[in-house]
């Protein structure tokens, strides 16, 4: 490259006699590169070009760096190289009691707050042997919750999808919709995401006044803007043209390398974890799981609108089952073990959300032995006995499951969470190695990874 | 899990010998026979302890092993998979069914358990390491969860293996999953799976130290200073153990 272009395009020189001409893309210069390509001959000679792409690129879907082997447009060899948002989510949580570790694995795949926490409690519940006696009105909280953030996490993976094709509609449309529904889990939790609400025993508090009616509302105008995006995404030509037949990965392929979700049912496997293996009472529910053959990445997106109708039918399944059953006194949300449910309820006063003033009352003018336990409990945690324990879910982008590992004390010996979107990742290249470079891009989106997930 | 396995009164024949044999005082003395795992009960020994909890001394509980029948499917699995010498142990707990593999027969085991019609595990969950500092001998674990859709079943393996040897045979050949799986386990707690295509690190950078997620590596960290009051880092406060 010439010097009198610093900034754009840049050869090194010292770096070209050991592994040949290196370009610098820094945006907005693809000309002058292929300008300079040209001149230093480097298309005629059919040489391969090694693209470095991400770890900060607008369409790899987060810090995701692929290492690309270009034969002009064809894809020869692709690496996805991971570990930029690693953050040690896994160590940390065995330095925090058990109730504390929600906290942190919630961070980890941020699009699906909801279902970390949750893969982690069914775990730490079974290693403490209570799961039949979590109560009802929790179980039913938690299904609503989850069914409300496969939602919103389909919408960040449908959205963005458009947006690295350049189609900027589809994403406002989704990311508008998403937000309705994160406005939901933010009026129950408090928080938009990181929502440390599902605990080990329960949930953290019950339902707010006004969250029925918030789901109701949010139902009728989630289905709006449902029809919305499928008048505006599912015959539109260029969509079509960039996803389908694209990103082919078949049943053999996707059990070889362990995918599973939307990208497995895409092949026509109706494998879906809330049916084959229920857990929180999925069994009672009505809704269907959606399933295509086409293998393709038009194929996951279909998959991802129509359970975002079946997590609607779920969600209203939900709401009606809780306006059916009666007051929090009767019908607790958090188990009734003295010994490993949180005491206090929630409340929020003058300066702040805190423990409810009639639990301040017990324990600072009541009952010394209450305050010593609420002190231990919420210092020291609870014990889980010696063991471990694997409990899988169906996430929205597959199985997530959490490896619980207890050495028989208060805080967790070693937590693994098997996240999908690390696991998703790996199949890139055999989705991807002999085609365009250009349908590199709605692969990656139809895997729909978060590397928060994948990083931990 | 079977209920009589868990409920020693459900079988009267042995119900006198289970009696005495589930004493409290009879199980102690068992535990006596195990190395002392820790002493005291708030992790930190250099302060001055006036509870008398610093005495406590903590057993290392006895590797289980589950006897026949483990109940459920898990009998049937065990039967057909047959191999009961690369097999060291069988765990039932809590519902999950671990079979402890020999190293050196795990691609084998893993392959039955892959291909035999009666098991078809054909997706494998990957890897997860633990790093059990006491377990002398057999610190490093590498603990594989399989899923079989078409029984709609699970079955545990795990491997053992000292500090001072950590090789593990690489499952890729059985489940092409495993490729990152063992490379984050390489990573993370020093597991050397012989026979992986490129065992490189990769969360970590490649000019990183150590294995992070061993018990023996730090967290790190710094202590924060709060209104003149220091507090120490995690891993350097009192806590309950």
């Amino acid at each position: 490259m010439t010097s009198d272009m610093p900034h754009a395009a840049t050869g090194a020189s010292d770096a070209e006699a050991a592994e040949g001409r290196v370009y610098t893309v820094s945006g907005e210069d693809w000309d002058e590169i292929v300008a300079a390509a040209n001149e230093a001959g480097d298309f005629e000679s059919g040489e391969r070009i090694v693209v470095n792409m991400g770890p900060q690129h607008p369409s790899t879907h987060g810090v995701l760096r692929l290492v690309l082997t270009l034969e002009g447009e064809t894809v020869s060899e692709v690496r996805p190289a991971i570990g930029y948002l690693h953050t040690g989510i896994e160590k940390n949580m065995e330095y925090r009691t058990w109730t504390q570790g929600v906290t942190f694995c919630t961070r980890a795949d941020y699009l699906m707050p909801i279902f970390n926490e949750a893969a982690y409690c069914f775990g730490v519940e079974r290693l403490l042997g209570i799961e039949d006696r979590i109560p009802e009105r929790a179980q039913i909280i938690r299904v609503l919750l989850m069914e409300l953030n496969r939602i919103s996490s389909h919408l960040g993976g449908i959205a963005p999808m458009g947006l690295e094709l350049g189609a900027t509609t589809i994403y406002t449309q989704g990311a508008r919709l998403r937000e309705r529904c994160l406005d939901v889990l933010e009026l129950i939790t408090g928080l938009r995401m990181n929502h440390a609400f599902i605990r080990p025993g329960g949930v953290a508090q019950d339902l707010p006044p006004g969250a029925l009616e918030a789901i109701r509302v949010f139902d009728e105008s989630g289905r709006r803007l449902l029809d919305e995006m499928h008048t505006l995404i599912d015959a539109n030509p260029i969509f079509i043209g960039r996803n389908k037949g694209v990103a082919y990965l078949d049943l053999q392929a996707c059990m070889a390398l362990g995918v599973t979700g939307p990208i497995l049912r895409a092949t026509g496997l109706p494998w879906d974890l809330r049916k084959s293996q229920p857990y929180c009472g999925y069994e009672t529910y009505d809704f269907d799981v959606p399933v295509r053959d086409t293998c393709d990445a038009y194929g996951r997106y279909q998959i991802r609108m129509d359970e975002i109708e079946e997590s609607l039918k779920i969600i209203q399944q939900c709401g009606d089952r809780i306006s059916a059953r009666g007051s929090l006194d009767s019908d607790p949300v958090m188990i009734r073990d003295a010994k490993i449910g949180w005491p206090a309820q929630l409340s929020l006063g003058p300066d702040g959300l805190g423990p409810s003033p009639q639990h301040i009352a017990h324990i600072m003018g009541q009952s010394m032995e209450a305050l010593i336990h609420h002190f231990k409990l919420i210092t020291e945690g609870f014990r889980v006995p010696a063991g471990q324990a694997y409990a899988a879910i169906e996430s929205p982008r597959g199985e997530l499951a959490a490896h619980v590992v207890s050495d028989g004390g208060t805080r967790p010996y070693r937590v693994h969470l098997r996240d999908p979107s690390f696991v998703h990742l790996q199949s890139v290249a055999a989705m991807c190695e002999g085609g365009f470079m250009a349908d590199l891009i709605p692969a990656i989106a139809s895997l729909d990874p978060v590397m928060g997930g994948c990083d931990r | 899990m079977s209920e009589s396995e868990q409920d020693p009164k459900a079988d009267p024949a042995d119900a006198e010998a289970d009696a005495e044999a589930n004493l409290p005082a009879r199980l102690g003395e068992e535990r006596l026979n195990e190395p002392v795992v820790r002493m005291g009960m708030f992790g930190v020994e250099d302060t001055p302890d006036t509870s008398g909890f610093g005495l406590l001394r903590v057993y290392q509980p006895p590797p289980l092993d589950s006897p026949r029948p483990y109940g459920s499917y898990f009998d049937e699995i065990a039967d057909t998979l047959g191999l009961s010498d690369a097999i060291e142990r069988v765990v039932v707990d809590r519902g999950e069914l671990t079979f402890h593999v020999r190293r050196e027969r795990l691609p084998e085991v893993a392959a039955k358990l892959r291909d035999d019609p009666a098991l078809r595990f054909e997706l494998c969950s990957g890897v997860s390491g633990v790093h059990y500092l006491d377990q002398v001998g057999r610190e490093l674990h590498a603990v594989y969860h399989l899923l079989s859709i078409t029984h709609n079943r699970r079955v545990r393996l795990e491997v053992s293996v000292p500090d001072a040897d950590p090789h593990v045979p690489s499952l890729v050949g059985v489940y092409p999953t495993c490729n990152w799986h063992e490379r984050e386990t390489w990573d993370f707690f020093g597991i050397i799976f012989d026979g992986h295509p490129a065992l490189t690190r990769i969360q970590m950078p490649d000019d990183w130290k150590g294995h992070p997620q061993r018990k023996d590596y730090p967290l790190g960290g710094i202590p924060v200073e709060y209104r003149g009051a220091k507090i120490p880092p995690p891993e350097e406060r009192r806590h309950y153990q």
